[in-house]
């Protein structure tokens, strides 16, 4: 039926309608997002992580050469405990926080039966594809910015928020810094905008979010475990996450791009094949929940 | 098959879901103006052929018109003029009833943003919720929630509403409510499509009635149309119904059937006088005899079979 609606070729205004129509849908689906207890409790253990990193930093004594890079670097300065929030989130609960979000899109929609009613309102199903993912990109995005800047708040109340020394031993002043920390944010952003992908196709095969989530958080954490295991070089270039630590070349003096650019593209990749697979799918779908 | 003046036209709608036909074949006609009683016990297809006529679910074979439209391909032209209840109410537990239809309403593309509070409220008062509607979803009773469903079929005007099982989980003053809000609904000039499993509960306001068995229309027309195409009764409350069965086969009677109380068989046709002279002169003692015309509630009954049994 969208093939239809497409060719059907609106007229100008009745694009620009639904354009409007769809940022409606978008601001009524982020409120609900927003207003479901679990998701506001998500968004607490993420802020956590950055708290228990700078309170441990701050109490113990400091210890060379062990753990990530920046963590030794976090007690000189604010900013590096963000870094370090997010080198420890990105592995787990980023990726899982995706995922809750992910299982509510489709399968969530479904499995409460509400998925029926907003399609006969009616919403074509390509328009309700694109908002969901919209919607779950942005929430990713709020979820590393809120990491990012628990961890500056917290790390700068903490340990100062003076002149950054860089990886490179090289110092630049807090505004370059926190420009350099949001390039990392919509890094990881991006990279998250593609296990989003994945979780969009995942949640339009089932009916059960629990399921869903479980499922995407599995294919998450493989990729990881494929990541660390040395024979599968040849495959991990194409692994969506092996790129996902390039985000500390931000950091870098100056700042190194080569990783970064490739992981924007494998992310773009697998936004475009699991979007188009889950475009498929759901086109195709029969609503019978 | 373009009937100008049908609602909602199908020919040779068919679902198999695997190799179970769970709608088989049926030709719907729903004139327009008209209150449809779609009647079938569970397990028949009604909410399988109501999906199907929505767009939900893609049919394996036949065609569907709506509203003059070919469906799937015109669903978004015509959605936004039907409204629609399947399958019982669904809407988000943690939200009021308002915000739930705050939400169906910045869904709809159609809808007018400056509008949606004064619709919303007006939906909610015309099925007499409007004091709950602060209440959590969650927290609603079962005939509230039937009743949120309603009002979020009638967020806009429609000309088109396809009601499965509108009563479920009724009061008896909400059912009644339900049947003067289709009355009104009618009056203003809607088709409405309404499906039970109950004839009891339609047959006051439906004009027009299609019966499903195991996925076939086995009846479909106008209320007395599907009524004349029922047979006559004749019972005979007699002491010794083996003899008098016996006779009545003898005058060509079909459908004999012994009951506890006597004989009960389909005259098709042979003179009631005719059948109480060959009784009588056969010696058979007759206590009682009559020929009636079966009530919709029988023919509901003979046509769909009787009891608990689910058809699959
Ligand atoms: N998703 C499905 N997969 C397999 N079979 C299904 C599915 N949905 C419905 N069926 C089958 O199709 C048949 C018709 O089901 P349907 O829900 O249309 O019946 P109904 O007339 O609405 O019944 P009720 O009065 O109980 O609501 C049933 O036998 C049912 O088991
Ligand atoms: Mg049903």
């Amino acid at each position: 039926m969208s093939a239809t609606d497409l060719s059907a070729s609106p007229s100008a205004p009745a694009r620009s309608r639904t354009v409007v129509a769809s940022l409606r849908l978008l601001r009524s689906e982020l409120r609900i997002i927003a207003g479901r207890r679990r998701n506001q409790a998500g968004i607490l253990v993420l802020a956590s992580v950055p708290v228990l990193i700078a309170v441990a930093l701050k109490f113990s004594q400091p210890r060379e050469g062990r753990g990530p890079d920046f963590i030794s670097s976090a007690t000189s300065n604010g900013i590096f405990v963000s870094l370090t929030a997010l080198s420890i989130e990105i592995a787990l609960f980023l990726p899982l926080a995706v995922a809750a979000l992910a299982g509510d899109t489709i399968a969530g929609e479904a499995n409460i039966g509400t998925l029926r009613y907003l399609l006969t309102v009616p919403v074509d199903r390509t328009r309700l594809l694109a908002v969901k993912f919209v919607s779950l990109v942005l929430g990713a995005c709020f979820g590393v910015l809120v990491v990012a800047v628990t961890g500056v708040i917290v790390g700068g109340a903490l340990f100062g928020l003076g002149p950054t020394t860089l990886l490179s031993g090289s110092q630049i002043g807090l505004a370059d810094a926190l420009a350099r920390l949001a390039l990392a944010v919509l890094y990881l952003s991006a990279g998250l905008a593609g296990l989003a992908a994945i979780g969009l196709f995942i949640s339009t095969l089932t009916e059960q979010p629990i399921g869903a989530m479980i499922a995407i958080t599995v294919v998450s954490t493989a990729m990881w475990i494929l990541d660390g295991i040395p024979q599968l070089e040849w495959l991990q270039p194409w692994l969506l996450v092996h790129y996902w630590t390039a985000f500390s070349d931000a950091f870098r003096d100056p700042i190194f791009y080569e990783q970064m650019r490739q992981g924007l593209l494998v992310a773009l990749g697998y936004v475009v094949v699991f979007v188009s697979l889950a475009w498929a799918r759901f086109t195709q779908k029969d609503i019978t929940s | 098959m373009t009937h100008a003046a049908s609602a909602i036209t199908t020919t040779g709608l068919t679902k198999l879901f695997g190799k179970q036909a769970a709608v088989d074949g049926i030709d719907l006609q729903v004139p327009y103006g008209a209150v449809y009683g779609f009647l079938g016990p569970n397990g028949s297809g009604k909410t399988t052929t109501i999906r199907m006529l929505l767009g939900l679910v893609h049919a394996s074979a036949g065609e569907i018109e709506v509203l003059g439209e070919p469906i799937p391909g015109g669903l978004s032209r015509i959605l936004p003029r039907v409204g629609s209840l399947v399958e019982g109410p669904a809407f988000h537990p943690y939200l009021s009833g308002r915000a739930n239809l705050a939400r169906l309403d910045a869904a709809d593309r159609f809808a007018d943003p400056s509008t949606s509070r004064t619709r919303i409220d007006a939906a909610l008062e015309r099925v007499d919720l409007l004091g709950a509607a602060r209440k959590r979803y969650r927290a609603y009773s079962l005939g509230m929630r039937q009743r949120l469903a309603i009002a979020a079929a009638l967020l806009t005007p429609r000309d088109l509403l396809v009601l499965d099982e509108p009563t479920n989980g009724l009061d008896p003053q909400g059912t009644r409510e339900v049947r003067s809000l289709i009355a009104s609904l009618t009056g203003e000039g809607a088709t409405i499509l309404v499906s039970s499993h109950l004839l009891s509960e339609v047959e006051q306001i439906c004009s027009h009635l299609g019966i499903l068995r195991q996925g076939r229309l086995v009846a479909q027309g106008t209320v007395d149309e599907v009524r004349s195409g029922s047979r006559a009764v004749a019972e005979v409350l007699t002491a010794s119904p083996e003899e008098a069965a016996t006779v009545l086969r003898g005058l060509g009677l079909a459908d004999v059937t012994v009951t506890t109380t006597g004989v009960r068989a389909a005259p098709d046709g042979v003179d009631p006088e005719r059948i109480v002279a060959a009784l009588v002169g056969a010696g058979v003692g007759v206590r009682g005899f009559a020929v009636q015309s079966p009530s919709l509630e029988d023919l509901f009954v003979s046509l769909t079979g009787e009891g608990f049994d689910v058809s699959n």
